[in-house]
């Protein structure tokens, strides 16, 4: 358990790595930090001076390992298009898409685990198969599409929920919350849901297909021959097992609210990281992209990593065996 | 397998004989849902490659365009005008026009992406499970780090260092960025599966005694190898095309895809999309319901496939 264990953290620091040589070569196409700081007329000499003293006469190792040295400490410097610090921006922004995220990833699981069980027992049934038709619909419409339509449909036709922005937010130390009041929570249903929609879907067809196997499983039939009632063999047995691809989901569906919460927050204005990182992709700023790609990759890292461990806690097989086999996902 | 190989058959009718024969053909001509997405995916490929002949307007000609028929709403309603069936946009261009070869662009941008990645995929697939060691290692660990990421996030990153790199990226090359953003998102799947694949079949006989009769190792994987894998690329590459029409309608719509003297159906949903308010919804609903006819098609297509081929399921 412990050699899985500095194994899986080696990998994560090794990714960590590759990602951060990525950050900091988009730094290096970044433009010329020197032309930026002195203007246009400055003499080669003092051009020279500025090089060496921000360290950029030096070999490019030693100039990385200064900006991981940086990057630990959150500087990454000042962004091109607001002449701002970047992790300023990217604080200030934060709470914005976190908020966003929970609300969304809440109602894709309280909604998509139930249905997903329902849609696998009862198969054959029209409701079920008609539920699996509109999550397939979920699955295909792009999330900007969905955004616009639901747009449409409550802000300008019917005029019931506000469309961009988050409304009225309250200042809880330095953390702005949309969450306490109602103006806030009015504004956060469009974009939750939209976001909502895909992870929705995707939630509710994995546990169908999971359910589906477990139903078909030996431990199931014979549940059933010693005549469990079916409450019993469905939630007991089925369910619990259908259940611990659940934890991958649940991190899976983390990752996908991140990503997809640059799309809604284009859609809506939501003054998240999302719609920072668009506007640094389309500018394009790179200190802000390469701060941005650090952060997802931290993210990203840390729930894989989780997940994994999750799974090697739940699963005894992973505990007996030898765990450096890696687990399936 | 039920897929009909190519190479055994000689002559066309001989092919289509033995497609006709197929389990797969069996199966598809009894499903109803896969037939119908066929056929609106052929009727959306066939309006886009016959663009220029179908449209009733060219919506890129500006001396033809005038701007006294600009927003005007589909024909059916009260201001609207059996020339543009569906309306027009601010600049007075036809929409059905435009969406006809909006769709064009999507299309081919999608296929283009596909088959590059198809192509880099099975290509460091088949090296990495016939080669082994560092080659192995290290391509896999590359997709290791890009599979944790969402194809999204990363295809935007590409395109970000793509605009860094070439400032001046336009048209064409805004074209290239994009492709180029789409491919080296996805190959990293087909990399995977094939590489899977390899590792199974490099044991086989036929490919030990290939070895032994002395076939050059390039030549091995490719008429050796390579058919017997291509399979599960096959399913992945479809619905991958559906994958691929989204991500670029995505970015198109961020407004980091093609360039708008282009506009791909995300293209025109994203101008389309300002013209909500003003109670315009032509202009972004059209493009919209295109995009996810195609989508949905190739999806229902793809999954078709994959369970059509799963033995498991039959």
């Amino acid at each position: 358990m412990l050699s899985y264990l500095l194994r899986r953290l080696a990998q994560a620091v090794l990714v960590m790595l590759v990602v951060g040589m990525g950050a900091f070569s988009l730094f290096q196409y970044a433009g010329d930090p020197v032309s930026n700081m002195l203007g246009q007329d400055a003499s080669p000499a003092q051009r020279a001076q500025l090089h060496a003293e921000l360290g950029l006469d030096r070999a490019a190792p030693i100039q990385f390992a200064r900006f991981v040295g940086r990057a630990l400490g959150g500087d990454f410097g000042l962004s091109l298009r607001q002449g701002r610090e970047v992790s300023a921006l990217l604080a200030e922004r934060l709470p914005a898409t976190l908020e966003l995220s929970v609300v969304a990833a809440t109602i894709a699981t309280v909604l998509g685990i139930p249905l997903g069980v329902y849609a696998a027992l009862r198969r054959r049934h029209w409701d079920a198969k008609l539920t699996m038709a509109v999550s397939l619909l979920g699955v295909s419409l792009p999330t900007f599409l969905i955004g616009i339509v639901l747009i449409e449909v409550f802000s300008v036709l019917l005029g019931w929920l506000p469309s961009f922005g988050r409304g009225a937010t309250v200042q809880l130390g330095g953390w702005s919350t949309g969450l306490l009041s109602v103006d806030g929570w009015r504004h956060i249903v469009l974009p939750a849901a939209t976001l909502a929609v895909y992870q929705l879907a995707l939630a509710m067809r994995l546990v169908r297909a999971e359910m589906l196997e477990a139903l078909r499983s030996d431990y199931v039939k014979f549940a059933r021959a010693r005549g469990l009632p079916d409450r019993v063999v469905h939630f007991g047995h089925a369910l619990r097992n259908a259940l611990m691809p659940v934890l991958t989901i649940s991190g899976l569906q983390l990752g996908g609210l991140i990503a997809f919460s640059v799309i809604t927050e284009t859609v809506f204005a939501w003054p998240g990281m999302g719609s920072l990182f668009i506007q640094a992709v389309q500018f394009p700023d790179g200190p802000v992209l390469a701060a941005y790609l650090c952060l997802i990759a931290l993210l990203f890292v840390a729930i894989n990593l989780v997940v994994d461990l999750l799974y090697a806690v739940v699963d005894p097989r992973l505990r007996v065996r030898d765990a450096g086999v890696g687990v399936r996902r | 397998m039920t897929l009909p190989t190519p190479g055994a058959a000689t002559s066309p009718r001989a092919r289509w004989r033995r497609l006709v024969a197929s389990d797969l053909w069996h199966d598809f001509t009894r499903s109803p849902l896969p037939m119908l997405a066929a056929a609106i995916a052929l009727l959306c490929l066939g309006g886009a490659l016959f663009a220029p002949w179908l449209a009733p307007h060219d919506p890129f000609d500006l001396a033809r365009l005038d701007l006294a028929d600009s927003h005007l709403p589909p024909a059916w309603l009260a201001d609207g005008r059996a020339t543009y069936v569906l309306g027009t946009d601010d600049q007075g261009r036809d929409i059905l026009s435009a969406l006809l070869y909006g769709a064009r662009i999507s299309l081919t941008v999608g296929l283009c992406s596909v088959g590059l990645s198809v192509l880099m995929g099975v290509t460091a697939g088949l090296l990495a499970g016939f080669l082994g060691g560092v080659v192995d290692a290290l391509l896999m660990r590359l997709c290791d780090v890009m599979l944790s990421f969402p194809p999204i996030l990363v295809a935007l990153f590409i395109d970000g260092v793509g605009r860094l790199l070439f400032p001046q990226a336009r048209d064409l090359l805004a074209f290239a960025v994009l492709i180029l953003a789409l491919t080296l998102t996805d190959w990293v799947r087909y990399a995977r599966m094939v590489r899977a694949a390899t590792l199974v079949e490099r044991h086989k006989e036929y490919v030990q005694a290939a070895r032994l009769v002395g076939v050059s190792t390039w030549r091995l994987l490719r008429r050796h190898v390579l058919p017997n894998v291509l399979g599960p690329v096959l399913v992945l590459a479809t619905i991958q095309v559906g994958q691929a029409i989204v991500t670029e309608a995505t970015l198109s719509f961020l407004g980091v895809g093609v360039p708008p003297t282009n506009p791909s159906l995300g293209t025109l949903i994203r101008v389309g999309n300002d013209f909500l308010y003003a109670g315009e919804w032509w202009i972004t609903l059209f493009p919209g319901i295109a995009l996810v006819l195609i989508a949905m098609s190739v999806n229902l297509l793809g999954d078709w496939l994959r369970d059509a081929l799963n033995p498991r399921l039959r």
